[in-house]
């Protein structure tokens, strides 16, 4: 770890005014990310400014939205009663992340921002176009079975790693950051972007800006809602291939669905093709491997995860019939 | 058992001891050998032990076990080597050092973390309960009677980090049943599968129904 200046934040603005004029500062949050590369120099920030006194950790319900501070913690959404209740969905994946002593760390804002986990990304010997812009990608024809199958370019097939990310984009969330010149608002589908040509481009937050909460509308998808993640073992490892699945259902018949896969692409990857596909439908086997066909159409395998071509859609029809309390 | 005349140990305790010294030796030429050139020049002047105050320090005020400490740490130094290093208090273990295995539990005002990801200055103001915390003197703590009597271990080695992490599931209220159990204790890992056993302490301790 190199050498880095340590200062204290206490308010959103204070918090953004350290990031001015530092192209190389960062916030710290739980660390449970930042720590982990820094010790070996995949980051080197030569400023940390710790965002923890901020007053951010609040779960607040008003007008039908329900507003999660940036510092709340990973566990603290999971056990909230209200998101327990109203949004299942979130707290099943948070739940599927991680360990309960780093969900105990681990905050909203740095669960969002949290980097990849491909191996080309995190060993500095290796070329990685997103640690370092023009080194080449490692990965496209090195060990890639974690790798991504929508969306990927020539210069990047890295996946985004959360659990958490997949039921907010599923849950239409908003992003709320601040900045320098105020608060703006990022639907949750545009907040992470693919890699394109610039890899090193996790998300559209600029440098000197900082999530403050994030909002998910109300909806009816808390009796039918479920999130299934496939991984190596049964606990504490990423996913191969997650779904967020929710259903609003009047009796047997679909009235509105939210599909959204982790583990397959630069970041969460909404499936609105296939929650168009159920809508109307009675909750079949059949219906749902219609819509994980839809799903998978434009997915393309490298290598050494061609597996995940046959896997993607059982995982889709597997949460779909667990919303649907078919099993 | 060999004892020494004058320091009254064992050889097996010297030798543990002097192993000990080694490896805090060794890890100091580590940093060393990444530092800038103003540490170097430490290592230069023989500063040993002293190497902490060479590198710039901050003053950070924990308490530890009950008891208030002040400290210097080094921005970039974990709370788990400023337990191990600078406390002396090696119950706590290094496993892996990057969040992957656990051994590194505590609890920090109340809640366990892992203290390898946890930079030490982030801790000023809070309390940090270690392994040696549990006790009371001699009498052990109900998690570690339980990890002996149902032999929740076997090299030992993970068994701090687990009996830390399964006080606090208990506390958490996820330890409801065998699933939750080990599904909540996922997040220490070891290597000799003494999991079963691990399952049965803290159900033991979970049924007893006693204030952890
Ligand atoms: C062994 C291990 C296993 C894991 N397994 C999983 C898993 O299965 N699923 C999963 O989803 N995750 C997993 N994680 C990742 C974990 O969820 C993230 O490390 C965590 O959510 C990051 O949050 P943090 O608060 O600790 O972030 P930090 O480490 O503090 O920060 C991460 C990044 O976010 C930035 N940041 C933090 N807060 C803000 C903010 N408010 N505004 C702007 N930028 C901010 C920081 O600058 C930094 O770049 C695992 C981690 C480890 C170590
Ligand atoms: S040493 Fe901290 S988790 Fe392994
Ligand atoms: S007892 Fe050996 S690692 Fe757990």
């Amino acid at each position: 770890m190199i050498q880095f200046q340590f200062e204290r934040a206490s308010t959103v603005k204070a918090s953004v005014n350290a990031m001015v004029n530092n192209g190389n500062a960062r916030f710290i949050a739980g660390g449970t990310n930042l720590v982990d590369l820094m010790k070996r120099n995949v980051m080197t920030p030569t400023k940390l400014v710790d965002i923890n006194a901020v007053p951010l950790k609040d779960i607040q319900q008003k007008n039908g939205v329900i507003s999660i501070g940036a510092l709340a913690l990973n566990s603290q959404v999971a056990d909230n009663k209200i998101i327990q209740e109203k949004y299942p969905l979130l707290s099943k994946a948070l739940n599927a992340g991680a360990s309960a002593q780093i969900r105990n760390m681990a905050t909203v804002g740095g669960n969002i921002m949290q980097r990849t986990r491909c191996s080309y990304f995190y060993d500095t010997t290796l070329p990685c176009n997103k640690r370092q812009p023009g080194s080449g990608c490692g990965a496209l024809d090195g060990l890639n079975r974690m790798h991504a199958i929508f969306g990927t370019s020539k210069d990047c097939i890295a996946v985004h790693p959360s659990d958490m990310c997949v039921a907010l984009v599923a849950l239409d969330a908003t992003v709320v950051v601040a900045g320098p010149k105020g608060e703006r608002r990022i639907p949750f589908e545009e907040f992470h972007r693919l890699p394109g040509s610039q890899p090193a481009k996790d998300n559209t937050l600029q440098n000197n800006e900082m999530i403050i909460s994030v909002e998910i509308p109300d909806n009816e998808f808390n009796k039918n809602a479920h999130y299934f993640k496939v991984r190596d073992r049964a606990s504490y490892a990423f996913a191969l291939i997650s779904v967020a699945a929710a259903l609003n259902m009047d009796g047997k018949v679909i009235k509105e669905a939210r599909l959204a896969m982790g583990g397959v692409a630069h970041k969460p990857w909404r499936l609105k093709e296939a929650e168009k596909s159920l809508v109307g439908k009675q909750a079949t086997e059949e219906v749902f491997k219609q819509a994980a066909e839809i799903a998978m159409q434009g997915a393309k395998a490298y290598k050494y995860n061609a597996f995940k071509l046959k896997l993607g859609p059982n995982v889709i029809v597997e949460a779909l019939k667990n919303a649907a309390g078919l099993v | 058992m060999n004892k020494n005349k004058t320091t009254g140990k064992s050889e097996e305790e010297e030798n543990h001891e002097s192993r000990r010294d080694f490896l805090k030796t060794t890890s100091i030429l580590t940093a060393i050998a990444v530092s800038p050139v103003a540490v170097s020049k430490a290592a230069e002047y023989n500063l040993g032990e002293k190497i902490n105050h060479a590198l710039e320090t901050t003053p950070v005020n924990l308490t530890i076990n009950g008891i208030k400490k002040q400290l210097a740490v080094e921005p970039r130094s974990t709370l788990l080597d400023v337990l191990r290093e600078q406390l002396n208090l090696t119950g706590t273990k290094k496993g892996c050092d990057y969040g992957q295995c656990g051994a590194c539990t505590v609890h920090v005002n109340g809640q366990r973390v892992l203290s390898c990801l946890s930079l030490a200055i982030m801790q000023d103001g809070k309390q940090v309960t270690t392994i040696e915390g549990l006790s009371k003197g001699d009498e052990l703590h109900p998690m570690q009677q339980a990890f002996i009597k149902h032999d929740g271990f076997q090299c030992g080695y993970c068994t701090p980090g687990q009996i830390m992490s399964a006080v606090a599931c208990i506390n958490e209220g996820h330890a409801e049943n065998k699933e939750d159990i080990k599904e909540f204790m996922s997040g220490n890992i070891c290597r000799c599968g003494a999991y079963p056993n691990i399952v049965k302490a803290i159900q033991e301790v979970k049924n007893g129904g006693q204030k952890i």
